[in-house]
């Protein structure tokens, strides 16, 4: 049971795969490229899936490939032009069998409306290839209300049955077809361990049959191949099941063989006249089976060579009679591509994530090791100096190294955008071209599933928000096809995500007045473009006239930006009215580090995020000022900011120190609300090794997470967001007692 | 040979014993990963008093409870002679502050006595038992509540 399950997991793993391929490649011929190999690879994508699917019964995926199958094999073998609409339709039915994948992944039930809505739209492209049962059926049904017509006239009450039409193809009610199937297997299919006996037997259920061997490719046996194959065979099969019942049979040895199915009015004259099978004695020279059979009188090396070669020489020529044997119309085979994407291995996870710890571990040790040196006072040219040196810069390549394990490309994200902007431009009724760029820049695992959610939202809004219906862009004199890119890049050692629009820019007075409209800015604020633009980020802002259901949910762009403040990015805007907006995200390429301040605060060493920091301000006793019972402001550029000290917050310390003898820092805590953190000194600026409290201990409130100082010592990493609302309560609380 | 044909009941366990203040406890070596010496903690903020902080062990946060305090026996401020036992408490591990480690105990089931009726919180969320070994009395406990649970931390 396991095993299946497991199994099950690599078939849907193989599914996602295979689904991204299918979408690659409608792109491409979305693109114009009709490359035939491309419309293949399309096609096999589906077909594997519908083949796994079977395996698993996974009825309603195999039924939908079935058909969506179909119509593409119409296209790969020219009787269906690929059209801009028929990519749409394929593309859109792509998307459908994705959902059903992941439906089946997740044992869910999907809605089946749209799906049969495709698969029937699907069909309308397939005339005539949907023969007898279906189509045939219909008749009797239209009948019966005729009948019922005339029965009523002599006031008899026709009382409607239904009427299940799977039922006439047990009843065998319905017309039986004549097929001619040829089969013609090649070396591969037996190599495989296929029997032919056994798909004449599943042959053979489907209706009376006549099997004939052809053996007119057997070669003289003097030229035969041992592994070979030679015969074929004509099959005449009287069966009330359509033609794909036939080819099922042969679902498994459809690569390895060629297969022609036709209709044929009934068995044809000179096909019923086969001829007996009679044995053709076939002269065999004697001397040729002496040098295949190794001469035990002779036991010389010499003459085992020769023999041996001789029996060498069979492989080298079997190749060729089997690409003699693929006709023209052979796309089966499963592209010989020598150029395999490069060697992988999937590696558990976990076993990654202890490499990792392991060697954030080895970079600490390696630090700890280098102080006590240094204390030691040894020369810097001794060779101890001189060893650790090297052992510092070989711990920093390994650390590189098993970082970049984890790395992965954003492609992995970037992918499941195409069907996004598709479903999005169709709700809205947009025209919309996705262009991505950078999709091998690779960052942490961890970020990249984080970023699916923050990067869905911009997508949906770019959209829906910046770009213009057709007739507006028209009207501006844009192209009707609005434009969206999503480009990735590495910078500064930070991945960059940039999603910018051709659209209409940010209207800044309608922003303004929203703004103002919701309370969130004075009526008379003077703001620059920048800070317009960036009240979108505030909290409770939407300014979409009507809500739609695609990004006005009441959750906005400040959720997107607190979910990349959380993952320790930031996000800014750059809009131009009339030519479009651009929303760039920067982000660390690891969450397993993160760069920090680190600070002493009551004797304690602390580290702060350094993406919550915004300013470092020294205080002075002109502007400290105490505020209520035991709160105290900052002011700042003529604003008054509450001023937080740490060490109380954190109960190192009861009393109040001389905020003069400390340091404030300026930082933004959720909501864009700004905070001054009093701390006692600034020791410095450094990238740390986030370790996890929570494995150990628990949660501790106002701490984020901790980390190992190059002394050994743990240290923690202060959460801002919480140490601001904690003081915010405590001032709250402390209000009631002032007054 | 004799030995293998004792009942299971009776199959020796190993405990290690340590001492805090003028007692002597053991818990079960099973549960007892190293004996490392004390090096000083991060103290952690909104944390109960016997939490002494986390230290560094080989890149795991280890959080460092102070059994005396834990046991409600008096405290002392922990020194280089003092020794952290690094034990498993349910799927976390924990580092416990003892003034010194006595050695490792092997006993059966039935050296050890029932937990003598003394209405003390300690005797009934720790104690699993006594022994009497060489006019010795040593106090069996037991690990599972020795974290803060979560609803007191909230509190």
């Amino acid at each position: 049971m396991d095993a299946m399950e497991e199994i099950k997991q690599v078939f849907f793993q193989e599914c996602e795969e295979q689904l991204f391929e299918l979408e690659a490649g409608l792109l491409t011929i979305e693109r114009g490229d009709f490359d035939p190999e491309t419309i293949n690879a399309v096609f096999r994508a589906v077909h594997s899936i519908k083949g796994g699917a079977g395996a698993f019964n996974l009825t309603d995926l195999v039924h939908f490939a079935h058909v969506f199958e179909n119509t593409m094999d119409l296209v790969r073998v020219g009787k269906l032009e690929p059209s801009p609409g028929l990519i749409k339709l394929m593309l859109r039915a792509a998307d459908i069998l994705a959902d059903l994948v992941r439906a089946a992944r997740d044992d869910d039930t999907s809605d089946p409306g749209p799906r049969e809505a495709m698969a029937a739209e699907l069909k309308t492209w397939t005339p005539g290839a949907i023969p007898p049962p279906q189509a045939a059926a219909p008749p009797p049904v239209a009948v019966a209300p005729k009948e019922a017509s005339r029965n009523n006239d002599d006031g008899f009450v026709f009382v409607p049955t239904k009427v299940d039409l799977n039922d006439f193809e047990d009843l065998s009610l319905a017309p039986t077809t004549h097929f001619r199937v040829i089969f013609r297997p090649k070396a591969e299919l037996y190599a495989k361990g296929n029997e032919t006996t056994i798909l004449f037997r599943e042959l053979g259920r489907l209706g009376p049959m006549h099997v004939a061997c052809d053996i007119s490719e057997l070669p003289p046996l003097e030229d035969m191949l041992p592994e070979g194959a030679y015969l074929s065979w004509t099959v005449h099969l009287e069966t009330s099941e359509e033609e794909d019942k036939i080819k099922a049979i042969f679902d498994f040895v459809e690569w390895d063989s060629t297969l022609e199915i036709e209709v044929t009015d009934g068995m044809r004259a000179d096909d019923a006249k086969e001829e007996p099978f009679v044995f053709k004695p076939t002269m065999v020279d004697l001397s040729l089976l002496e040098t295949i059979v190794p001469d035990p009188i002779d036991g010389a090396e010499a003459s085992v060579i020769e023999p041996l070669a001789s029996a060498a020489k069979p492989p080298q020529a079997a190749p060729a009679p089997a690409k003699a044997e693929k006709p023209s119309g052979d796309d089966h085979a499963p592209a010989e591509k020598k150029d395999a994407a490069a060697a992988t291995i999937r590696v558990d996870l976990e076993r990654v994530d202890r490499l990792i710890d392991l060697v954030g571990e080895l970079v600490i040790n390696q630090a700890m090791l280098t102080e006590r040196v240094a204390e030691l006072g040894l020369a810097r040219m001794s060779a101890v100096s001189i060893g650790l040196d090297e052992l510092e810069q070989l711990t920093r390549e390994i650390q590189d190294s098993v970082m970049a394990i984890r790395a992965q490309p954003v492609k992995s994200v970037f992918q499941r955008m195409p069907r996004l902007v598709r479903e999005v431009a169709l709700q809205t009724g947009k025209n919309v071209r996705l262009v991505t760029e950078g999709e091998g820049t690779e960052v942490d695992k961890t970020v990249i599933e984080r970023l699916s959610d923050p990067l869905t939202h911009m997508i949906r809004n770019a959209i829906d928000h910046g770009l213009e219906k057709p007739d507006v862009r028209r009207a501006a004199g844009k192209p009707e096809e609005g434009l969206l890119k999503v480009a990735a890049l590495h910078r500064s050692g930070r991945i960059v995500i940039e999603i910018s629009d051709d659209g209409a820019g940010i209207n800044r007075s309608r922003v303004r007045s929203i703004a103002v409209e919701k309370g969130l800015i004075a009526a008379d604020a003077k703001l620059s473009d920048e800070d317009i633009d960036n009240l979108i980020f505030l909290p409770g802002f939407s300014t979409a006239a009507v809500v739609s259901d695609i990004s006005g949910r009441g959750v906005g762009m400040d959720v997107v930006k607190r979910s990349i403040q959380a993952l320790g990015g930031r996000i800014s805007i750059l809009s131009r009215p009339g030519l479009g907006s651009t929303f760039t995200m920067s982000l660390p390429l690891t969450l397993a580090v993160l760069d920090g301040m680190v600070v002493s605060v009551a004797g304690q060493t602390l580290v702060i995020p350094l993406t919550a920091v915004v300013e470092i301000l020294l205080p002075q006793a002109t502007t400290v000022h105490n505020f209520g019972g035991n709160a105290r402001v900052m002011g700042v550029r003529s604003e008054f900011i509450p001023l937080i000290d740490v060490g109380q917050v954190l109960q190192f310390r009861q009393e109040d120190i001389d905020p003069k003898s400390g340091v404030a820092l300026l930082v933004e805590a959720e909501g864009g609300v700004r905070n001054a953190l009093l701390v006692d000194a600034i020791q410095g600026q450094r990238q740390v090794v986030i370790k996890s409290l929570e494995t150990n201990y628990g949660h501790v409130p106002g701490i984020a997470a901790a980390t190992i100082l190059g002394d050994g010592r743990v240290a923690l990493i202060l959460d801002v967001d919480a140490i601001v609302v904690d003081s915010r309560n405590d001032i709250a609380s402390s209000l009631p007692l002032a007054g | 040979m004799e030995m293998h044909a004792k009942p299971e009941t009776t199959k020796p366990r190993e405990l290690i014993s340590f001492i805090i203040g003028k007692q002597e406890f053991c818990v079960d070596i099973m549960s007892v990963r190293e004996i490392r010496g004390w090096s000083p903690a991060t103290p952690l903020p909104h944390s109960p008093a016997f939490v002494r902080g986390v230290i560094n062990l080989r890149g795991a946060v280890l959080s460092i409870v102070d059994l005396a305090s834990r046991l409600g026996l008096p405290t002392s401020e922990p020194s280089a002679r003092h020794v952290i036992i690094v034990a498993q408490v349910g799927s976390q591990i924990a580092g416990l502050l003892v003034d010194a480690v006595t050695g490792i105990l092997t006993v059966t089931a039935e050296t050890v006595r029932p937990t003598p009726d003394v209405a003390s919180e300690m005797a009934r969320s720790f104690v699993k038992g006594v022994l009497a070994i060489d006019n010795r009395m040593i106090t069996l406990i037991t690990l599972d509540h020795v974290l803060p649970s979560q609803e007191q931390e909230a509190a």
